[in-house]
């Protein structure tokens, strides 16, 4: 008898979705089993699956909800909110009318289940392990904390899995990334990927799907989980992928989509076959201390770009891109961050807005105080992730320490409705990019955990949170 | 779409590394909901001052650049977002290919899919075309070679499939549309339940 030959995590799913094989001369064929939308990567391939008098393949496969230009200024209780930028009102209503068209379910603005696509799938039970999931979105990395292969596509390819739910893809590299021990206290899971992104590059991971692995990954919640998932694309990462475990089903159990009765227990035993093999070989292998890293914060103007929040800015040695990078954030090298006086404190996205995440800058915000000047912005992930923080108080917290509380989106994550962070003001922000002009043109964005930016919206500086910590 | 064979063209060099999807186009020009008219956002934070003058010390807005085809750039252009707009604000700006050292995947998958060549050559020829402006230079995706200013010739490898969906002005819509019989079999044979039956769970 001859063994199976051993296979990484990556290789299990992808081998379980390929349609055809890859040929010398044509990528695979790759099966897609969920597919997300939001407003403003779909218009696009709706007017190509239009042009071609093609239908959607499968409606039962795909999702839809808007986040990234909707408004999340604070309604009164049942008010409903308005779109008050024309060109984001259009794009809202071509995602309505698209769906309605071609029979896709949508959470649209003011849905109990409405939210920024990476935390709505993963609470309603849709990101799963095992799934292929794409989406118009690069943060899709996110969902790959459940052993799914998640990953972001662009526009042409998101009319390609509308019209026949598959993708033609060659087989990408992989990179195994172990963190062992565990983490110190006051360390969080965005202090671990910054720290990943800071030692492998931006570009460290191009053409590979990341595992995470190790004593301090498998530590992990399902939310830090997918805090480090969303970040893989940072180092340039195809995807990133942790390997389900009683963590992954304890989550995953009783949400609204996930299996029931005979079909959950079958499907818990196929999940607990994702896992790398031994003796499984990966094409790149990274190992980190987790006892090594500090809370960190980026200097920069891309997420490679960080030091351990008591370190300092680094000179540029010639490097023009440092140089450039310094200039830009009006940065001194060889100066520490701390004590610099910041503007704003953005605490939410994809990458940090789930209710852990909250959690985490409330008990910061607890008995204190926005610093004056400071304009704190706490918006939760999702409708359901806003519930629940209310139904802990969470938002009581946040209001009595001047934070504003408001509805979800994307928001000063990227800027696009009017969530916009001024020319030249610094924002400690809990999201996942710092590049120039992100949260909007000509802000400084020094990205951090939920702990650091609130210690930094309590504060007026960047501040080392493990001493507010009581 | 047009098919891709040979492009001769002049070159316009932004001597930087790791330029992202937001500094190629600022997200507040994606509310569109068309791909058309997208390059006036094209580098809009670089090319423009605050008050909307053209800054003369970005490489594009010297008058002898106006015409160029061919964007040389630093290593791993178009990481960040998986904006597609990013390809279509270049293509509605003129630009052909890009040549650089390395490119960010969801990026040269994009340009690849509208006709935009993304061109990785190693790193010596390049720093010999980026010290170079306004060279012209000839792509030929058949040969896949660059010729460069100094004469000298430049191997470059695409995936194959999307050179030949280039060379034939074809898109890979066709090719999965003509896979119907695999996936309907997939469909029927391995594809695991939705789970979007149950009563919770219904949409
Ligand atoms: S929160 Fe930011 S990174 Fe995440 S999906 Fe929205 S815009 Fe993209």
């Amino acid at each position: 008898m001859t063994l199976a030959r051993p296979r990484t995590l990556f290789q299990k799913v992808w081998d379980g979705h390929v349609v055809s094989p890859a040929t010398a001369d044509t990528p695979a064929v790759l099966f897609i089993d969920l597919h997300l939308i939001h407003e403003v990567t779909s218009p696009q391939a709706f007017a190509a699956l239009r042009e071609r008098g093609l239908s959607v393949r499968r409606p039962d496969r795909t999702v839809a909800t808007m986040d990234h230009s909707t408004p999340t200024t604070p309604l009164a209780a049942g008010a409903r909110a308005v779109i008050l930028d024309p060109q984001a009102a259009t794009q809202v209503r071509a995602l309505e009318e698209n769906c309605a068209a071609f029979g896709i379910p949508l959470y649209p603005l003011g849905h109990e289940r409405q939210g920024i696509v990476h935390v709505i799938s993963p609470e309603l039970g849709l990101t799963r392990p095992g799934l292929t999931i794409v989406c118009g979105d690069s943060h899709t990395s996110t969902h790959g904390a459940f052993g799914a292969l998640a990953f972001g596509i662009g526009t042409s390819e998101v009319g390609y899995v509308l019209a026949t739910q598959c993708l033609l893809a060659w087989p990408p590299k992989t990179l195994a990334i172990t963190v062992r021990g565990r983490l110190s206290r006051g360390v969080t899971a965005k202090d671990l990927v910054l720290a990943v992104i800071g030692r492998i590059g931006v570009g460290g991971a191009t053409g590979h799907v990341i595992e995470y692995r190790g004593e301090a990954v498998r530590a992990l919640s399902m939310e830090e989980r997918m805090t480090v998932c969303n970040m893989s694309i940072e180092a340039g990462g195809r995807a990133g992928m942790v390997a389900p475990d009683e963590t992954t089903i304890e989550y995953l159990a009783g949400r609204p989509f996930a299996p029931k009765g005979a079909e959950w227990d079958a499907a818990v035993a196929r999940w607990q076959t994702l896992v790398t093999d031994e003796g499984a070989s990966f094409d790149q292998e990274a190992v980190l201390d987790a006892a090594d890293i500090e809370p960190m914060i980026t200097w920069g103007t891309n997420p490679g770009a960080s030091i351990p929040i008591r370190g300092t800015v680094p000179e540029p040695a010639g490097d023009a891109s440092i140089a450039r990078a310094l200039a830009y954030m009006e940065l001194v090298p060889g100066q520490q961050l701390l004590g610099r006086r910041v503007d704003v404190a953005f605490i939410g996205s994809c990458t940090n807005g789930r209710l852990s995440d909250l959690r985490a800058a409330a008990s910061v915000f607890a008995g204190r105080h926005v610093a004056d000047g400071v304009r704190a912005l706490v918006v939760p992930g999702s409708q359901q992730v806003k519930k629940q923080a209310e139904a802990e108080g969470l938002d009581r917290v946040f209001r009595e320490a001047g934070a504003e509380w408001r509805e979800p989106g994307c928001s000063m994550c990227i800027a696009m409705n009017g969530d916009r962070l001024e020319p030249g003001r610094y924002a400690v922000s809990t999201s996942n990019r710092n590049f120039e002009g992100r949260q909007g043109p000509g802000g400084r964005t020094l990205l951090a955990s939920p702990l650091t930016a609130a210690a930094a919206a309590v504060t007026g500086r960047v501040t080392d949170a493990r001493e507010l910590m009581r | 779409m047009d098919p891709f064979r040979v492009l001769i063209g002049r070159t316009v060099v932004l001597p930087m590394d790791d330029v992202d999807t937001d500094q190629i186009i600022p997200a507040r020009f994606l509310k569109g909901t068309t791909r058309t008219g997208l390059g006036q956002g094209l580098f809009a934070d670089r090319r423009y001052g605050a008050d909307g003058t053209p800054r003369a010390d970005f490489p594009r807005n010297r008058p002898d650049a106006a015409g160029a085809t061919v964007l040389v750039t630093g290593r791993n252009f178009g990481c960040g977002s998986s904006r597609e707009h990013a390809v279509w604000a270049l293509m509605d700006q003129g630009f052909r290919a890009v040549i650089g050292p390395s490119f960010a995947d969801i990026f040269r998958g994009n340009a690849l899919k509208n006709g935009l060549l993304p061109i990785a050559i190693p790193a010596e020829a390049h720093a010999r075309l980026a010290a170079a402006e306004d060279a012209s230079v000839t792509v030929d995706l058949q040969a896949q070679e660059v010729a460069l200013p100094d004469r000298t010739h430049v191997r470059f490898t695409v995936d194959p499939f999307a050179r030949h969906c280039l060379l034939e002005g074809i898109d890979e819509m066709e090719f999965l549309l003509s896979q119907e019989s695999a996936i309907a079999a997939y469909e029927r044979t391995h594809e695991e339940p939705s789970g979007r039956g149950t009563s919770q769970g219904r949409t």
